[in-house]
């Protein structure tokens, strides 16, 4: 088999709501693959699921054949897997450069190394600014990173996911809440890292899905109800009728 | 030098030099003031690196700190009055390498318990385990139970003697130091780091790959041995201990001295002890019922300065 990730009957309720519901999916390697749904569908759900942050009720998630729900989400970063966030999760009362800086350590192995200072390990600093660069947010490297924008924090939460060289990358909505030219940034940024990662994009919007995604997978109450290319997707009645048209 | 490393410096200065001066000028008292003070920051200091760094907040830190003590008080009372043989000494290094040991095992154990737990939960668990503590202290009659135990010999180190009152207190003066230093250190460090940045963003921190759990759990035994090694000098200090100094209301006025001071700062938990024994000496004189001035003084302090006494001192500044 050749897909990377390998979603099979995934599901999971809270409470009376079915978050995910007998969800399966397959992530080709290389691939940008987009999700795409309505509010509440359990776009973030997935991507939690998949990270580690929860756990489904049953259902398996093959990461390069190897079952992921087993194991801890501190483990899962291990194998290949990074994530960013809807909801920006930064560390807000450290300097951008020491958010990025942990990124690197995390991927340098372990961290119980008691003696040398972290600020002067010239592998972290290096590292981090690096990514700044790439991101467009190496003059902001030593503010605090509360004094950043909403748009900076987007692009921050990017900076961190690509820290890990990872081989499979969780974005959900990098989007959200960026004004016009903001997004055209990301979209640019986006483009320029699909050719290096294995990209699981949750996006609402649709221009940049359309001009970013390989395959379209549509999810609706939990389910995926189609996958394909994106004219496919476009030419798709039902995700018209589910999704499309109702915007 | 920033400004802050020249005010950590003088402060430190001082400490080291006012006392014994205040001691050859005959008012020893204030010496040992300063003896109990410095002992008391060491333990401020350990907290500090849980919580001030770590946003792990501990409210049994006061049980490593008898823990320590009896590791003095216990050998000691064998080698005086027998029993227990293999336990009797009045070795300072085997006692203080109990201290040590005992809390650091303490912290193992109830730190693996307790960091399963958030919140108040944690707050609440990590109480509860100190109690046991105390519990179990006050029911074992041989060691004097609630009335609590007389040190008769100090620990025996070579090239000090501790029942000298000048020599006891460079002792603590330079354990302070070397203790700041320690958890400057660790702090500054990649470990140091990943302890900080999950008392900022736990969700990402263990989203990036950290076993922030394993993390934080080193930390908490890191800084209970500290504590514990605090509570040997200060059974050392005081010749006297009792269960009542594991007491919850202990660990309350640790942590009182780390946020009045400066949490996550070097110098923070020594101006927060400084200000408490200044506080309790003096408003303690004034009136038996100094906890609600002190109290109300914490409340303002902790409402309007952020930052603490070291905030104060920055002038607001980041
Ligand atoms: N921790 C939770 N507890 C209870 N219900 C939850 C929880 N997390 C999500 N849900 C519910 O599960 C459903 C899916 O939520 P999810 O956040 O995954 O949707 P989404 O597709 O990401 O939506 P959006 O487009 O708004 O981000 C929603 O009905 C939501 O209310
Ligand atoms: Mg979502």
């Amino acid at each position: 088999m050749s897909a990377l990730l390998e979603i099979q009957s995934l599901n999971k309720g809270f409470g009376g709501i079915k978050a995910s519901d007998d969800l399966s999916l397959s992530v080709e390697a290389g691939e940008v693959h987009a999700i795409i749904g309505p509010n509440g569908a359990g776009k973030t759900t997935l991507l939690s699921q998949l990270s580690g942050g929860q756990k489904p009720d049953i259902g398996r998630i093959l990461f390069k054949g190897r079952d992921l729900v087993p194991l801890p989400a501190h483990a899962r970063a291990h194998l290949g897997i990074a994530r960013s966030f809807q909801i920006t999760s930064l560390i807000m009362d450290m300097s951008v450069l020491d958010n990025v800086a942990l990124a690197v350590q995390a991927r340098q192995g372990h961290s119980f190394r008691f003696l040398r200072a972290a600020r002067q390990d010239a592998s972290l600093r290096e590292g981090a600014m690096g990514l700044l660069r790439r991101v467009g947010l190496e003059a902001k490297a030593q503010l605090p990173t509360r004094a950043l924008s909403h748009g900076e924090h987007r692009h921050m939460e990017i900076a961190i996911a690509l820290a890990g060289q990872a081989e499979l990358l969780l974005l959900d909505e990098p989007m959200a809440g960026l004004g016009g030219e903001e997004s055209a940034h990301m979209v640019t940024l986006l483009r320029q890292i699909k050719s290096r990662h294995t990209i699981l994009l949750v996006e609402h919007d649709m221009d940049a899905v359309f001009q970013l995604a390989d395959r379209i997978s549509v999810l609706v109450y939990g389910h995926v109800i189609a996958t394909g290319t994106p004219d496919e997707i476009r030419a798709n009645a039902a995700v018209q009728h589910a999704y499309l048209g109702e915007e | 030098m920033t400004r802050m490393t020249w005010i950590t410096l003088t402060v430190m200065a001082l400490l080291a030099v006012l006392p014994p001066v205040f001691f050859w000028t005959g008012n020893a008292f204030y010496l040992d003031l300063a003896t109990r003070l410095t002992i008391l920051a060491i333990a401020a200091v350990s907290l500090n690196l849980i919580l001030g760094y770590g946003g792990l907040v501990s409210f049994g830190h006061a049980a490593c700190l008898g823990l320590g003590a009896y590791a003095v008080g216990i050998p000691a009372h064998h080698w005086l009055y027998g029993g227990m043989d293999a336990l009797a000494t009045t070795n300072g290094f085997v006692q203080i390498g109990l201290a040590v040991a005992i809390t650091a095992l303490f912290a193992l154990v109830t730190g693996a318990v307790c960091l399963r737990t958030r919140g108040v939960y944690f707050i609440m668990i990590t109480m509860a385990f100190a109690q046991m503590v105390y519990y179990l202290i006050v029911s074992i009659e041989e060691y004097g139970g609630d009335d609590g135990l007389v040190i008769d010999t100090r620990s025996e180190l070579p090239g000090f003697n501790l029942d000298d009152p000048l020599q006891l207190f460079a002792l603590a003066y330079v354990s302070l130091v070397v203790v700041m230093l320690v958890v400057r250190t660790i702090v500054n460090s990649r470990f140091g780091m990943v302890l900080q940045g999950a008392k900022g963003n736990e969700e990402r921190m263990v989203t990036l790959g950290f076993n922030v759990y394993l993390y934080r759990l080193v930390a908490y035994v890191i800084s209970g041995a500290i504590c514990g090694y605090a509570g040997a000098l200060l059974g050392n200090f005081t010749t006297f201990i009792s269960p009542e100094m594991m007491d919850w209301a202990r660990s309350g006025e640790l942590m009182f001295m780390v946020i009045l001071g400066g949490a996550a700062t070097t110098l923070g938990p020594v101006l927060g002890s400084a200000a408490f024994i200044v506080l309790e000496e003096f408003l303690g004189r004034l009136t038996i019922y100094w906890h609600l001035p002190f109290g109300l003084m914490l409340i303002g302090v902790v409402l309007f300065v952020r930052g603490g006494l070291m905030g104060l001192l920055r002038g607001g500044k980041e």
